[in-house]
């Protein structure tokens, strides 16, 4: 087991390790951009997980957060001239702010109605900016002069591993557990002192934190754009199907279905003019009907095919008269 | 004066359709606890429908309208056959959240589709009388809005007296109730899930091709729709169609006099501002009852 932990370990350094020096080794910018929209989409689906995958409540307006991050980001960064970093934590605070200001009353509404509650509030804001902020918003000359692909391909990485690592310390401690028991019957852990409430709040902040520093990240990111195109549904509805076709309530799922949606997105688009959404919408089915589990599970069954049909082998081979007995005992 | 009473008809004439799009959703959620999502996108796909009679054999999109509930029936048949059937078992909370993931998969299926298929362009059916109204104490009546409104009653009138009057629609109505009673009194609710889902689907249709009638489509047109059929649903109460009907109406109203008063680009907002209050405040509905 140790030398198993030991193999998953150097591979996450290794990885790591690619990744810190991917934009040394590749020099098309085309392959980096992919890398942050990657990175983007990693944390922007694991920030999704923590409330929809880990706490069970499928939040449709998770596009909120992400674009009250990048406009606060934008808006302090360009026209109030805040430090970039300082900009940055700004958005992530505004979106927890607004996430705590509806996620007292968006939680009195129970499963289908806080989803579509999210969606609609998601789309309120979607539209208000649209009207407030019609004008696309480009960075000045002096930014676009200076313009670089490495410090922003840095930021996405640093942040993907911030959300990821929170994520993964957050739902191995006693409040993940909560999280998960709130999941799983929220009247029960209500009984056993889990306050629903308090444990959905705090999923809803962290997850609201991290899409709105993604958004910010976004901010810093993109030359020009309309404001109102990060609040777009199509946010919300990209990270939830990458959650759930890597694994939804897994660490690694989030980022299986984000590498996995950007690289098919990617060669589905150039051989299969733009149905890609097509392919996507068809598996995302598939998957909440056959597989709930998502990848992650599909590879945990192939492993267990697998290890079954190595060990049959094994019997067979160690004692062929008794094979069809034990292979019986073992399917078991 | 007449400005007001211009925009308060508008919104009535439009409201009669929001009436008639959230029916279907209303009457498959209230049957079978399934949250087709999609619904709006069955309203495109009848839209184009009508839209593609009228454009490809000139058949006039009243008379259409029988053709694009068969089609949309067909549609509904196997969406319910394919998928829908699958979810029949589940937990309430698990059925109403898997139907609305799959409600997603499939909304992004169309209209990716529709928009290969079809172009982004925004469509609408010009017929030889599209430009007829009349005047009443100077507000103009649309003729093919008027006659949309006509429709749209009537189908809600129909289905009304369908679940009231016949032998089948109290059987879908004793499912709602108690479904587990109603297979006791030997109601096979399978037949009843799909007769209800086929039925929803064919009001979107029916919705659809009025609004391609008097007003736009397109293929992005889904979401929206949707929305304000949750909304409508949502104001109405379930299991109500009068109750559907005002809330299409209030909805309609609203957004007309929000045009009116504050502009066109916060019609949206406000209807969806009313539905979060109305969601946080008595999210049973405004004519619901408390068991919904």
């Amino acid at each position: 087991m140790s030398g198993k932990r030991l193999v998953v370990i150097a591979l996450v350094i290794a990885g790591l390790a690619l990744l810190t020096v991917l934009p040394v080794l590749v020099q098309s910018d085309s392959i980096i951009n992919l890398a942050i929209l990657a990175l983007l989409y990693i944390a922007l689906a694991s920030s999704w997980n923590v409330l929809g995958g880990y706490t069970g409540q499928t939040n449709l307006g998770h596009a909120a957060f992400f674009g009250l991050g990048s406009l606060t980001t934008r808006l302090l960064w360009l026209s109030v001239g805040w430090p970039l970093p300082l900009s940055l934590l700004a958005g992530g605070v505004v979106a927890v702010v607004f996430a705590l200001l509806v996620g007292a009353p968006a939680f009195k509404l129970r499963g289908v109605y806080f989803a579509i509650g999210t969606l609609a509030l998601a789309q309120v804001l979607n539209m208000t900016v649209g009207n407030m902020f019609p004008m696309i918003t480009s960075l000045p000359a002096e930014y676009l002069a200076t313009y670089q692909l490495a410090p922003r391909y840095y930021l996405f990485l640093g942040l993907a591993l911030l959300t990821v690592g929170t994520a993964y310390v957050l739902v191995h401690s006693r409040l993940g557990l909560g999280m998960m028991a709130v999941r799983e019957e929220e009247e029960a852990a209500e009984s056993l002192g889990v306050s629903a409430f308090r444990h959905k709040l705090l999923a809803l902040s962290v997850s609201a934190f991290f899409a709105g520093l993604t958004g910010g990240a976004f901010a810093f990111y993109h030359v020009g754009y309309y404001p109102q195109f990060p609040f777009g549904p199509v946010w919300t509805f990209d990270s939830m199907m990458m959650a759930y076709i890597g694994g939804t309530g897994t660490i690694i799922g989030p980022i299986i279905g984000a590498v996995f949606f950007v690289v098919a997105k990617e060669l589905l688009a150039l051989n299969l003019l733009e149905l890609h959404l097509t392919v996507f919408g068809t598996l995302f089915i598939l998957v909440v009907l056959f597989l709930p589990g998502g990848l992650v599970e599909a590879w945990g069954r192939i492993r267990r095919v697998l290890a079954r049909r190595a060990r049959a082998r094994e019997v067979r081979l160690a004692s062929p008269e008794q094979a069809s007995g034990h292979q019986t005992v073992v399917g078991l | 004066m007449t400005p007001l009473a211009q925009s308060l008809a508008f919104g009535i004439l439009v409201g009669g359709l929001y009436g008639l799009a959230a029916v279907g959703l209303s009457l498959v959620f209230g049957v079978t606890k399934f949250l087709n999502v999609a619904h709006g996108e069955l309203l495109m796909l009848g839209g184009y429908a009508g839209f593609w009679f009228f454009t490809l054999w000139g058949v006039d999109p009243f008379l259409s309208l029988p053709i694009v509930v068969a089609c949309l029936v067909l549609m509904g048949l196997v969406l319910y056959k394919l998928l829908f059937s699958r979810m029949v078992k589940l937990s309430e909370e698990n059925k109403i959240k898997n139907t609305l993931l799959v409600g997603f998969g499939l909304s992004l299926i169309f209209q990716n589709l529709a928009l290969r298929l079809w172009t982004a362009d925004d469509r609408g059916i010009t017929t030889s009388y599209s430009g007829q109204a009349f005047t009443v104490l100077g507000v103009r009546f649309p003729m093919v809005r008027v006659a949309s409104l006509g429709i749209a009653l009537v189908c809600l009138l129909a289905l009304h007296l369908f679940l009231h009057r016949t032998y089948t629609g109290k059987a879908i109505r004793a499912t709602v109730q108690d479904w587990e009673a109603a297979t006791l009194m030997g109601i096979d609710i399978h037949k009843v899930y799909l007769l209800s889902f086929v039925l929803g689907a064919a009001l979107a249709g029916v919705a659809g091709a009025l609004v391609s009638v008097g007003y736009s489509i397109q293929p992005t047109m889904g979401l929206e729709w949707t929305l304000i059929a949750l909304v409508v649903m949502v104001l109405g109460g379930l299991g109500s169609i009068p109750g559907t009907l005002v809330g299409g109406l209030i909805l309609g109203v609203t957004q007309s006099l929000t045009s009116y008063w504050i502009g066109g680009t916060y019609r949206e907002i406000v209807a969806l501002l009313l539905f979060l209050v109305v969601l946080v405040v008595r999210p049973q509905g405004l004519f619901g009852s408390k068991e919904g």
